[in-house]
């Protein structure tokens, strides 16, 4: 399943937002075909670690390489790459699921694009609501469709910002067999987590950002069960 | 080229929507039926003093209606962070602008061809001057209008109390286009010589330009501490 090769390199990225420094230096390799989390505290600065590297804020200094090549200043072409799932869903209350997929499918030049929205609305299960304005749906709900935005342009990096809050248990199995798939179909994946549970699960690799900066790194491999990893975790964050 | 097409899609995701519920236009045109109503009481219509009033009122309910429909452009955006959701597509943040320069255009137009005739039907008016050039000089002001007003409306979603920002700002950056534009509107309707209107009308247009070029590559620094 695991290639080689780096899909995703971080270099030296530092953010300061207003006079806070928010990262620093952070550094990071994300291979082909593998997931890593990336956990922390609250406030630690994983989500604008996630912004940085999607082009929504500059990062003050560091580089930015996708498969080997340097990225320059918001491009276009690391948007269509990255498939972005932040705190909001990014969907238009006033459209109905449909529309918000035909929407964003066409700003990401997806094609046949009808067929893919209907697929996907099935895969999240919400084909029988997919004629109603998503205003009156329930945050479980919009999480789904949030997914299936992010799926929408077939990324080759998943982004994900928390995905499982707010989850029912039936939405984060749902979720998580769709996360599995798309690592068996080669899909990168950098996803940020509370959930021990799920991040042990879904995890090639886990990495602690705490106060801007990355402390420590490791490998999920079989001998590393659920209850290592917490006191791992939580050594790692009282050394600090 | 694309990014012509990436604007249409946006434009087109707002216009069908109020195609839908309506209700923006449907506010407009209630809020300029009213202004006119007003106006039609302050001035005696038999007054031909009236003549002179009716080019100033043509733009004060455009600019006015005008800024309802504004405030309200990128609110749909904040919702759910959609502006991110924009942002984090592959397009230029320019095209985020033009579409909704090109929506609001439209909006502000139909109430526009609703409006003036009314306007004109209750002060008595009887349109004699030259059509065609009332018609370009109304398009060209409201797309000033649009352009800057777009790019503050944008500006000031971000901050507190929104709604009261964009007049404060907007209508004082309008004033050489708006002298402009009911200068020439006066010289149309009063049938007078047209040439007088082109040289307001070429003044108009560059000040269109020269906004739509400064806001076009302005728009992606306002869009990056949002
Ligand atoms: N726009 C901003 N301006 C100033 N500080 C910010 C801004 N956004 C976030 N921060 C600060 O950056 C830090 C990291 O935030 P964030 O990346 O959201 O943390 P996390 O996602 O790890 O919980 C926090 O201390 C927060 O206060
Ligand atoms: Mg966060």
């Amino acid at each position: 399943m695991k290639e080689l090769g780096n899909m995703l390199e971080l270099k030296n990225m530092t953010k300061i937002l207003g006079d806070k420094l928010i990262l620093k230096n952070v550094s990071l390799v994300l291979n082909k075909g593998e997931t890593l989390a990336v956990i922390g505290p609250n406030g630690a600065g994983k989500s604008t670690f996630f912004k940085c590297t999607v082009g929504l804020l500059q990062p003050t200094s560091g580089d930015i390489i996708i498969e080997g090549q340097k990225i320059q200043k918001n491009s276009a072409e690391i948007k269509r790459k990255i498939g972005f799932l932040g705190h909001e869903s990014f969907l238009y209350n006033t459209l109905t699921p449909m529309e918000n997929l035909k929407f964003y499918g066409k700003l990401f030049k997806v094609k046949n694009i009808d067929e893919k929205a209907t697929r996907l609305l099935k895969e999240v299960g919400l084909h029988y609501f997919k004629e109603i304005p998503i205003r009156s749906f329930s945050r479980g709900m919009m999480q789904r469709l949030a997914i299936a935005r992010v799926l929408l342009a077939e990324p080759d990096i998943l982004m994900l910002d928390e995905p499982h809050t707010g989850l029912d248990q039936e939405a984060v199995a749902l979720l998580n067999r769709i996360i599995k798939q798309k690592q068996t179909n080669g899909t990168s994946i950098l996803i940020i987590s509370h959930d021990f549970d799920q991040v042990h699960e879904l995890a090639d690799r886990v990495t602690i950002l705490n106060k801007g900066r990355i402390t420590e790194t490791i490998q999920l491999t079989s001998d590393i069960d659920l209850p290592k990893m917490k006191d791992w975790y939580a050594e790692a964050v009282a050394q600090k | 080229m694309s990014i012509l097409i990436d604007a249409w899609t946006i434009a087109w995701k707002d216009l069908s929507n109020e195609l839908k519920t309506k209700q923006t236009i449907g506010m407009m045109v209630i809020f300029s039926s009213l202004v006119i109503l007003v106006f039609s009481f302050a001035f005696d219509p038999t007054n031909n003093m009236v003549k002179a009033v009716i080019p100033g009122l043509v733009w004060l309910i455009t600019i006015f209606s005008g800024i309802l429909g504004l405030n309200r452009s990128f609110l749909s955006e904040h919702e759910n962070d959609c502006l991110t959701g924009l942002r984090s597509a592959p397009i230029d943040p320019s095209s985020i602008y033009l579409g909704k320069v090109l929506a609001n255009f439209i909006v502000v137009t139909v109430v526009q061809v609703i409006s003036i005739p009314v306007l004109f039907i209750l002060f008595d008016y009887r349109f004699l001057g030259a059509i065609l050039w009332f018609m370009l000089i109304v398009i060209v002001g409201t797309f000033g209008f649009i352009i800057v007003g777009t790019f503050l409306a944008a500006l000031a979603a971000n901050a507190k109390n929104s709604e009261m920002l964009l007049p404060v700002l907007l209508l004082p950056l309008l004033s050489p286009l708006m002298i402009a534009a009911v200068q020439g509107t006066r010289i149309v309707l009063e049938n007078q010589d047209i040439s007088d209107a082109i040289s307001w009308l070429q003044l108009m247009a560059a000040y269109d330009l020269l906004f739509l070029a400064a806001c076009f590559f302005l728009f992606e620094f306002i869009m990056e501490g949002s």
